[in-house]
């Protein structure tokens, strides 16, 4: 048989493909029985479109390449850097930003260690708060003023593959990317649909909001969202 | 080996995997790539053979000391790197900030980047030889594998 197989290319194609589909089956089937692999937990909510735009930045600057976002379950990296991470806490980034490679540090729950003053003066100048940062400089993103217009757009799409972002969210989309910005009326409103949500003059230039100002509304909400005094890993367990 | 749990606890987020990776690269997928090259240029411009064979030994060990400096380097690091960010000190608390792991990377950069020179100025090397071989070119140096013979008579009188 073996011969059989090695003289005769298509006879080891179709052997080849059912060899693999049994194991690709192995893998996927059970999964098709789970109704998500997603534990929900309180707390998590769709990103603000601030977040959102800080988050395209995040993305379109490569950060990920240096910072990772996974907190892993080990003594060292959880007194390090905070509670592991959970599935849950990824659940609204498409794509995910676990990284694979720790030039920088982990930034899973950089939210709220840092002053908005420190992470501005770190963005535009790493060196000067951290004299033996191997960091890039980003100083353009303090000069140049957020473009997105079309946030409600972008909270569709997202909603189109399964955010739960409501009418209400999408409706004040545009608005709410200069409130959480630069503050004044609409906080309050803008809070109850993104509770938690950092809102403020992120860059210290309050005349206007800045790519810096959405990339730190992004960090500062990284991480935060679950209430770790509350949350029990026991919750996970079916 | 890097799927095992405690393996991949120490090497995951550091230059390990770099290092790993490049040994590959560089020296399987490159130096492949590297030897067909040299096997084709010839042929398809149909030259009798490449423009040197001395540039080739040369861009073999260039590249050679190019990737044994990166991914050495890169190996030691990162296992380093890896070590001290679970280290803790007599009293329990970690040992190392992470900016100070950083700081120990820097002499590893410095030969990671050397390594690298070396690796890419093989492969302009490379593209040198390449480009004088389509030209028909051919560099005056003994041919490979032919043995140069000694004259006898010099050995010979030395040991009289």
């Amino acid at each position: 048989m073996q011969e059989k197989f090695e003289k005769n290319a298509f006879l080891l194609i179709i052997g080849i493909v059912i060899t693999v589909s049994i194991g690709g089956l192995v893998q996927l089937v059970p999964l098709y029985t789970l109704e998500s692999t997603i534990e929900k937990v309180d707390g998590m909510r769709p990103y603000s479109p601030l977040e959102l735009a800080g988050r395209n930045i995040y993305i379109r600057e490569g950060c990920y390449l240096c910072h990772s976002q996974m907190i892993r379950p080990f003594r060292d990296e959880v007194e390090r850097y905070g509670n592991y991470s959970l599935a849950a806490e990824s659940m609204y980034d498409r794509p995910f930003q676990w990284g694979s490679k720790r030039t920088g540090p982990d930034l899973a729950r950089v939210g709220g260690k840092y002053s908005n003053d420190w992470h501005a003066a770190h963005l535009t100048d790493p060196r000067s708060v951290v004299p033996e940062s191997i960091m890039p400089g980003y100083p353009f993103m303090a000069k140049r003023k957020l473009v997105f217009d079309n946030a409600d757009e972008h909270l569709k799409t997202l909603a189109t593959l399964g955010d739960p972002y409501s009418e209400d969210q999408i409706a004040n989309a545009v608005k709410d990317v200069q409130t959480q910005g630069m503050g004044g009326d609409g906080t309050e409103a803008l809070l109850q649909r993104y509770p938690k949500a950092k809102i403020g003059d992120f860059d210290g230039d309050p005349s206007r909001v800045t790519e810096l100002d959405a990339l730190i509304a992004y960090l500062q909400m990284l991480g935060t969202l679950v209430d770790f005094t509350t949350y029990k890993p026991e919750m996970d367990l079916r | 080996m890097m799927a095992i749990k405690s393996v991949n606890a120490l090497s995951h987020y550091t230059d390990w995997t770099i290092g790993h990776v490049h040994s590959g690269a560089l020296g399987w997928v490159a130096f492949v790539s590297f030897g067909a090259m040299y096997f084709l240029v010839p042929k398809l411009w149909k030259r009798e053979r490449l423009y040197s064979l001395q540039l080739v030994t040369l861009h073999f060990w260039i590249a050679t000391i190019g990737i044994v400096l990166y991914i050495t380097s890169m190996w030691i690091s990162g296992i380093m790197q890896g070590l001290m960010w679970r280290a803790y000190d007599s009293l329990g608390f970690l040992q190392y900030s992470f900016v100070e792991s950083v700081e120990a990377m820097h002499p590893y950069y410095i030969i990671r980047a050397t390594g690298g020179i070396l690796f890419l100025s093989g492969a302009l090397i490379m593209v040198y030889n390449l480009w004088r071989t389509t030209k028909g070119d051919l560099r005056d140096e003994p041919v490979f594998g032919e043995t140069v013979t000694e004259p006898a008579t010099a050995s010979a009188g030395e040991a009289g």
